[in-house]
């Protein structure tokens, strides 16, 4: 036999099962620690898209647990829409089957892989089928399926199938069992903690081998699901063309109009005239030559940007301090979302956050949050163009350290949201550089920094005013009582100095002998109603003047006097106790007002 | 007696400081003080008097932020301090001073380098010294040895004391206090002051003293503030010339710098402490290669010394600028033992009466 004979009886073709299966790491399931968040990752993807497109408020259920020393089972559950039972062992059986791969618009999955590859990872470690249960309705029985892939063919293998009881009216549940460790336990959490931030109107919970998480919800605002568009005429590819044309029984003409999204008359004509078709052609008669000069006449005419505010749903500005906010106690935090943009035709929108301060760690490099399509970017952080954009911003500019990274107390989110997220590989860790897309990024987090730096600026005005209040109120009048013991004269009077560096409203605390003493100075020009409260263990009840007003909180007092003082007098109110709690007055502009605790250490 | 009208003057300049302060409060101002920026940046040579002091350039301390605030208020318990102590007649050291301010609360001390700044502070403000404040130091003086005799008014009555023949080979130590002694004769022609306990003791045993006529003086390393006192005591009153010798690296400069020169932290207290007419003996860099003195490699820390000197105000004249740059250029050090490696009698027969003339001292 020839040798190109002996090979082509040894050439077969290979399923997209039996291909993943031998390149595990091009869909994220490279180790088995990765394999368990990636299949989490997918499910609750799938969770998510499907509640939105349902319009339901998403309530997802995670659990991992221990088997066994080296198996476990992750659930995942949601109170989605639930998917037919016909149709459960394709989404789950067949690689390379979904709803969203021919739309146009942002969705969190859009291949299809992702959750039968879980499957199929879960198949190759452990051979324990998948169950999935499904509930579409109320009125609908629910359906357990055991499944299994069969990798030569790509087909669902079913197992088995039944009515069964379960408590949710509709959604879906996934089990699978896998060949895993809980090593990147840390990272799971941080992935369901990001996709709570982006997602303030989901509520997650989850049993990580007995641990629980629960992420809340904050905003009860169903988000509206993009919807899918018609092809932008300048992000068409060869191939797409010469499918969507075989498939028309439209003229040329209107199969532009019709076909693609802001292709008007004017703009169809102008096509056609630069290509030399005639418009009244049937557009499946096309030869591929004509197709070609199509395309290049499609790319020529200037058409309107895709319309992003369809087919795209940025998170929001508001959500997104929301979404901060509720995962990180943060001093300050600020959010852009950008104006739409379009790369190659395909519309974005980068929308950005900055937090600050709180319980942030303050040493060392930033924080970096990524997103794309509302889903946490886990990996390869360097590889990403929003790392790019980021380390290329001059921080520094912003009154900040940089190595790299700003450093510091600081969380930077970035979100972006595309029809089509220009990822640099299958498994979705990080977004290819798009020079539209970096200077988008750079655009919103330079928006942001300048008002971080006010924010610091003004913080460390107010520290400094504080600090010399403190100065002022408290060391200036011991450095006159020593200074008056040495020059043998009687302790002078401080009050003007006070007066004149603060020119605001002083309340001073200071407890001698037992008796607590409180003191409001009106060292403006106006005569001032304020409010004096004190909240402290010590029973103000013969306080001199009376309160107008005690309460008890737990086992505090708290006193409330009112009264006027006019400008350059004092109010004074004593008694007896040891002096700890605190002290504020209010109905005085918070810039024009002191406050000073003597007892306190420092 | 002498001292109480001291103490009076003491206590009315510390009292003025405070004085100062009150005087601020009852006007409605912020209380401050302003004192020399204490920089090499800061220092300038003063004609008159031969020595280098704080230039003009001065930081103003305002009570107006906490810090400087509780720097105010320290200093104003260290002052009230000083005042009791000088009242009473008594005495502390600057460590006892730390110890004490545990009682101040607030304005108590958080390391003794904070309390012996003040000191140094309230030195300049009051440009008196230290001693003048009854702080004494806790370090001895130098060792000196020579045709000397002196009376020192010590707490048990005043002694008199010959330096060669009333002491034994240590010599008589130089006291905290250097104004308790009083020169009553002597035969010498010029001192002689050594870095290190090795050539002040081969000096002794070659007699060098006798031969000369020299008061020989171990420095002990950096000298201590009533070692430099010394020096200038003998060298004004006596009328005699002072002649340094170190090692010949970067920081045996220095010490003969805050000898000549005078010392940047304590600028302020140059007109006491320095002896602007005091000579450098050696070894000098051009002695390793004129004796083929046996040598070490600079370190990367006397590189960078010597490259500091010479940006140093101090160091700025011709003879010093040759010599530092020649040093870098050999890249190597001497001790001053060194000249054993020619003999024990080298350095006493051959190099010190050699330099001694070239300089025109004997």
């Amino acid at each position: 036999m020839a040798i190109a004979e002996t090979l082509a009886s040894q050439q077969k073709s290979i399923s997209v099962a039996e291909f993943f299966e031998k390149n595990k790491h091009l869909l994220g399931f490279d180790s088995p620690t990765r394999g368990i968040i990636t299949t989490i990752k997918e499910a609750v993807d799938n969770s998510l898209d499907a509640c939105e497109e349902a319009e339901v408020l998403p309530d997802i259920w995670v659990s991992i647990t221990k088997l066994t020393k080296e198996t476990l089972r992750i659930t995942v559950e949601d109170n989605g829409p639930g998917i037919v039972p016909d149709n459960v062992p394709y989404v789950f059986g067949k690689l390379l089957y979904g709803s969203r791969f021919h739309q146009i618009r942002q969705s969190r999955g859009q291949q299809g892989i992702g959750i039968s590859a879980a499957v199929l990872f879960a198949q190759l470690t452990t051979g324990v089928p998948a169950r999935v249960i499904s509930r579409t309705g109320a009125d609908k029985p629910a359906y357990i399926f055991d499944l299994m892939i069969r990798t030569e063919k790509n087909e669902p293998e079913i197992i088995r199938k039944e009515e069964c009881d379960w408590d949710r009216t509709h959604g879906t549940r996934i089990e699978l069992e896998f060949t895993g460790t809980l090593a990147a336990k840390r990272r799971l959490i941080d992935y369901l903690k990001y996709t709570a931030v982006v997602n303030p109107h989901a509520r997650i919970q989850a049993d990580i081998d007995g641990e629980w998480f629960s992420f809340e919800r904050v905003s009860d605002e169903v988000i509206v699901p993009p919807q899918a568009i018609a092809p932008h005429p300048h992000g068409i590819e060869f191939g797409t063309l010469k499918r969507m044309a075989a498939l028309s029984t439209d003229n040329v003409h209107d199969f532009l109009v019709n076909g693609f999204s802001r292709v008007g008359t004017k703009s169809a004509e102008q096509m056609l005239g630069i290509a030399g078709i005639k418009d009244t052609r049937k557009a499946k008669g096309l030869s591929a030559e004509q197709l070609k000069e199509l395309l290049a006449a499609m790319q020529e005419v200037a058409v309107p940007p895709p319309p992003a505010s369809i087919c795209l749903s940025p998170i929001g500005e508001e959500m997104i301090v929301q979404g901060l906010e509720k995962e990180f106690s943060l001093d300050f935090v600020k959010a852009r979302t950008r104006k739409s943009q379009v790369f190659s035709g395909h519309p974005f929108i980068v929308e950005a956050a900055i937090g600050y301060g709180g319980k942030l760690e303050q040493e060392g490099q930033a924080q970096l949050l990524r997103f794309a399509n509302r889903v946490p970017l886990l990996y390869q952080q360097g590889a990403c163009a929003v790392t790019t954009a980021v380390t290329g911003i001059n921080w520094r500019a912003y009154n900040l350290s940089q190595q790299s990274l700003p450093v510091g107390p600081i969380l930077l989110l970035v979100h972006v949201a595309s029809t089509n997220v220009p990822f640099t590989s299958e498994s979705k860790d990080a977004i290819a550089a798009i020079p539209e897309i970096e200077k988008e990024i750079t655009l919103a987090l330079q928006d942001l920094g300048r008002e971080l730096k006010n924010f610091i600026s003004k913080r460390d005005r107010n520290k400094i005013a504080e600090d010399r209040a403190r100065a002022v109120c408290s060391i200036i009048p011991e450095i006159a009582e020593k200074v008056a013991e040495i020059v043998e004269l009687p302790t002078p009077d401080i009050s003007p100095i006070e007066g004149q560096i603060m020119r605001r409203v002083v309340a001073k605390k200071k407890t001698e002998d037992g008796i607590v003493g409180i003191s409001v100075v009106n060292y403006t020009r106006n005569p001032i109603e304020v409010m004096v409260y004190s909240l402290s263990e010590d029973n103000p009840e013969e306080a001199v003047p009376k309160p107008d007003f005690i309460d008890t909180i737990g086992t505090e007092f708290n006193a409330v006097w009112r009264t006027t003082i006019e400008p350059d007098s004092v109010w004074k109110a004593a008694y007896p106790g040891k002096g700890q709690g605190s002290i504020d007055i209010r109905g005085v502009d918070e810039k024009m007002k002191v406050v000073v605790d003597l007892d306190g250490e420092y | 007696m002498a001292n109480t009208e001291k103490d009076r003057i003491t206590q009315e300049r510390l009292v003025s400081i405070a004085a100062d302060w009150y005087g601020q409060m009852t006007e409605g101002r912020v209380p401050s003080i302003t004192l020399p920026t204490r920089t090499k940046a800061n220092i300038e040579y003063n004609a008159t008097s031969e020595v280098w002091k704080y230039g003009d350039k001065g930081t103003t301390r305002t009570a107006n932020s906490a810090k400087s605030a509780l720097h105010i208020l320290k200093m104003a318990y260290v002052v009230g301090f000083l005042k009791q102590q000088l009242i009473e007649s008594r005495s502390s050291t600057l460590r006892e001073m730390y110890y004490i301010s545990e009682g101040w609360k607030r304005a108590k001390f958080a390391a003794q380098d904070e309390s012996n700044m003040l000191v140094e502070d309230l030195e300049i403000v009051t440009e008196l010294s230290r001693e003048a404040f009854h702080l004494r130091p806790e370090e001895d003086g130098a060792s000196i040895y020579g045709p000397l005799r002196l009376r020192e008014q010590t707490r048990r009555g005043n002694r008199d004391i010959h330096c060669q023949e009333d002491v034994g080979e240590a010599g008589y130590p130089i006291p905290s206090n250097v104004e308790n002694i009083e020169f009553l004769d002597h035969d010498a022609s010029f001192v002689i002051a050594m870095e290190t306990g090795g050539m002040y003791a081969r000096l002794m045993e070659n007699g060098f003293d006798e031969e000369h006529n020299a008061i020989l003086l171990h420095l002990k390393g950096q000298p201590a503030r009533s070692t430099r006192r010394m020096l200038r005591r003998i060298n004004n009153e006596l009328g005699i010339p002072v002649v340094v010798f170190t090692d010949g690296d970067p920081w045996s400069y220095r010490i003969f710098a805050s000898i000549a020169y005078g010392s940047i932290k304590a600028a302020h207290m140059s007109d006491l402490l320095v002896t602007p007419t005091a000579q450098f003996i050696g070894v000098q860099p051009s002695d390793i290669s004129d004796y083929n003195l046996p040598s070490d490699k600079l370190t990367e820390g006397d590189i960078a010394a010597l490259k500091a000197e010479l940006t140093d105000p101090r160091f700025d004249t011709d003879y010093w600028k040759k010599q530092i740059k020649l040093q870098l250029d050999m890249g190597l050090k001497s001790e001053q033992q060194a000249f054993a490696s020619r003999g024990l009698d080298f350095v006493t027969k051959e190099y010190l009466p050699s330099r001694l003339g070239e300089m025109g001292i004997i």
